[in-house]
């Protein structure tokens, strides 16, 4: 009886199914992925398939990727981080201020400013955790203080708010380089991190924490689960895979500026949303969450290879995040009423 | 009765618990036995779920002390209190509406396979073994540990929450009003697990409201009135009349609480003499 009542999950699970693949989160993102590169490929012409343009948004897409996985991990947590916009400056500055303008090893810089990643999220962390303050409103004091900061802090010490760091050699090389002069090794970061992420939440048993957390809090610290640490390691983890980022921009293009990074805010927002990730938590997937990055990447980058202003291309994202949370919604619900009819 | 000489399982020295002004429990004293089915009765807002809570790790005591076979303990986190082996079934939550039945079910335990850091969560018999403890429970409409808790029933996920619990709990079993949301053959099914516990040899504190439920399981009966115990008496020391009392004196109580504030302001603090 036991044995026969368990194989129909097994037995669905390993064929292939409409209803199946509708109810999981990724859905809605495949969905809107196929629809933007359909749409791009009409009114982009020839263009938009060029390898050219898959660097334009795979390097727009491995940046924000970087950044989009832990956010949409600390929204299915429940959580928010909008500091990551001040944190992306506040690293390049960092490693451009200890190995350019002070001219450390590059090492030294690059250890301090993913230290520096680690600090705020720390701070972040801690802050949520301790006081009842929603975590919005605690990124978003952080995200100013940090700005402050490094604007402060980086015209006090080189007298400029952007610095030039000029390096080579092993860092340079795995961290801001190009490949064949137009992909990004980012992506290649990118692609290692997709990887780590869908093993460590849809493999290993940590990702089940934080779905338990992002359902209900209470009840998954009452099951044993260390809320308190985990939150704080997810926004560790958010703030260090921004500054991360950051660093890698500023070995990238030899210059850190203290003015860059706000944009990664929303966009990495709406990469998590398009890709499935509910907005009240409990519900998502790291491959949606790559799909709604990608898609973010390509309205943004393809509209180049149309005739269309440039303009219009926040017009598409706005459109594609309304309908993405609508669809949420509605694939959320399929998901919940889904009994097997058959049998 | 045989195990009445043996240590309690566990026992509550004097426990008080406040939350900032709040004072909720007042030097709390109980044992529980192995073997023996405590049912904790009195009004809402008692402070019966708050002490549970202090024996399941949620909350820790401003004061008092917990002694597990007779030695102290202290329970910083939840899991230090699974960890010897106290389930709990709190009144709310307990399953997560967006996960799977299976998923839900390890929530805090994950069943693993694999090797080294490569170990990953083993679904398929998490699925299995959950599927089983709830259709153990009588509810053979799930077959599928694939579907999610949210399109469950509140009945169904209560039982999910209880089969968890019977299943981790190895030796105290605590369950917080398990049986409001149920229909009447879930509830006797929640009744004959206990029995069933017990025999087991596990000590089980049970929280109701239904009279009926507490006779029909109760060894030791313990009343809270405002965050103390009004009462402590074996099962056969009270009949049924004077327990469905003490349970209603609770509540007239609670009733009269404002009148008797109003008259101890207006009385220099006297409070109004007793009888009604
Ligand atoms: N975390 C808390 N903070 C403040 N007061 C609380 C908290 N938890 C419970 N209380 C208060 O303690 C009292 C007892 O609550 P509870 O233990 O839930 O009662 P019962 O389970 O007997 O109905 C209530 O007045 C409630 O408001
Ligand atoms: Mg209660």
């Amino acid at each position: 009886m036991s044995a026969q009542s368990a194989a129909p999950g097994v037995a669905r699970a390993s064929n292939f199914s409409l209803g199946g693949l509708l109810r999981r989160p990724e859905a809605g993102a495949l969905l809107g992925l196929v629809a933007v590169f359909v749409f791009f490929t009409i009114f982009g012409g020839t263009g938009f398939l060029t390898p050219d343009s898959a660097a334009g948004w795979l390097n727009i897409a491995a940046n924000l990727g970087m950044v989009a996985f832990p956010i949409g991990l600390l929204m299915i947590a429940g959580e928010l981080d909008v500091s990551i916009g001040s944190m992306i400056p506040a690293s390049s500055m960092t490693i451009a201020i200890v190995s350019g303008h002070y001219q450390q090893n590059i090492w030294l810089g690059v250890a301090a400013a993913l230290g520096v990643g680690v600090l705020v999220g720390l701070v972040n962390g801690f802050l949520v955790v301790r006081t009842a303050v929603p975590s919005f409103i605690v990124t978003l004091g952080t995200l100013f203080a940090t700005a402050g900061f490094v604007l402060g802090l980086s015209v006090l010490l080189t007298g400029s708010t952007s610095v030039v760091i000029n390096s080579d050699g092993v860092a340079k090389q795995i961290f801001g380089s190009f490949i064949d002069q137009t992909f990004q090794v980012m992506i290649f970061w990118w692609l290692l991190a997709t990887a780590i992420y869908i093993y460590f939440i849809h493999y290993s048993h940590y990702g089940n924490w934080i779905f338990a957390m992002g359902g209900d809090k209470e009840s998954a610290r009452n099951a044993g689960i260390p809320t308190r640490k985990l939150t704080i390691m997810l926004y560790v983890l958010s703030s260090t895979s921004a500054a991360f980022v950051g660093m890698c921009q500023a070995l990238l293009f030899n210059v850190a500026q203290v003015s860059v990074g706000q944009s990664f805010i929303f966009n990495s927002i709406i990469s998590v949303v398009v890709g499935g990730v509910l907005l009240t938590g409990g519900f998502g997937s790291i491959i949606g969450i790559f799909f709604g990055t990608i898609t973010f990447a390509v309205v943004n980058q393809g509209i180049y290879f149309t005739s269309f202003d440039r303009n219009w291309s926040s017009l598409i994202i706005g459109i594609l995040l309304l309908i993405a949370v609508l669809m949420n919604n509605t694939f959320r619900k399929m998901a919940l009423t889904y009994a097997p009819k058959k049998k | 009765m045989t195990n009445a000489t043996s240590a309690p399982v566990l026992e509550l020295k004097n426990i008080n618990k406040s939350f900032g002004p709040i004072d909720v429990l007042h030097d709390i004293s109980l044992q529980l036995r192995a073997g023996e089915v405590l049912c904790l009765l009195g009004d809402n807002g008692a402070g019966k779920s708050t002490l549970i809570k202090i024996l399941s790790g949620v909350h820790v005591p401003s004061s008092g002390s917990i002694l597990m076979d007779g030695s102290p303990v202290s329970f910083a986190t939840p899991r230090d209190a699974s960890d010897r082996g106290i389930a709990t079934v709190h009144q709310f939550g307990g399953t997560f509406p967006l996960m799977s039945i299976g998923r839900s079910f390890f929530v805090g335990a994950e069943p693993t396979k694999g090797w080294g850091p490569f170990r990953v969560f083993d679904r398929k018999k998490a699925n299995e073994v959950a599927v089983k403890a709830v259709r153990d429970f009588g509810i053979t409409r799930i077959e599928d540990g694939d579907r999610l808790v949210g399109g469950l029933s509140g009945g169904e996920r209560q039982s999910l929450a209880i089969a968890r619990a019977v299943h981790f709990g190895a030796r105290v079993l605590i369950l917080d009003e398990p049986t409001a949301a149920l229909g009447v053959k879930q509830a006797t099914h929640v009744l004959r697990i206990v029995n069933q516990a017990k025999k087991r040899g596990l000590a089980v504190i049970f929280i109701t409201h239904q009279v009926m439920h507490a006779m029909a399981v109760g060894d030791h009966f313990a009343v809270l009135i405002r965050g103390s115990v009004a009462a402590d008496f074996k099962k056969g020391e009270r009949t049924r009349e004077e327990i469905t009392d003490l349970m209603a004196g609770g509540e007239t109580m609670a009733g009269l609480e404002k009148e008797i504030e109003d008259y101890m302001s207006s009385h220099d603090g006297h409070p109004p003499p007793a009888g009604h």
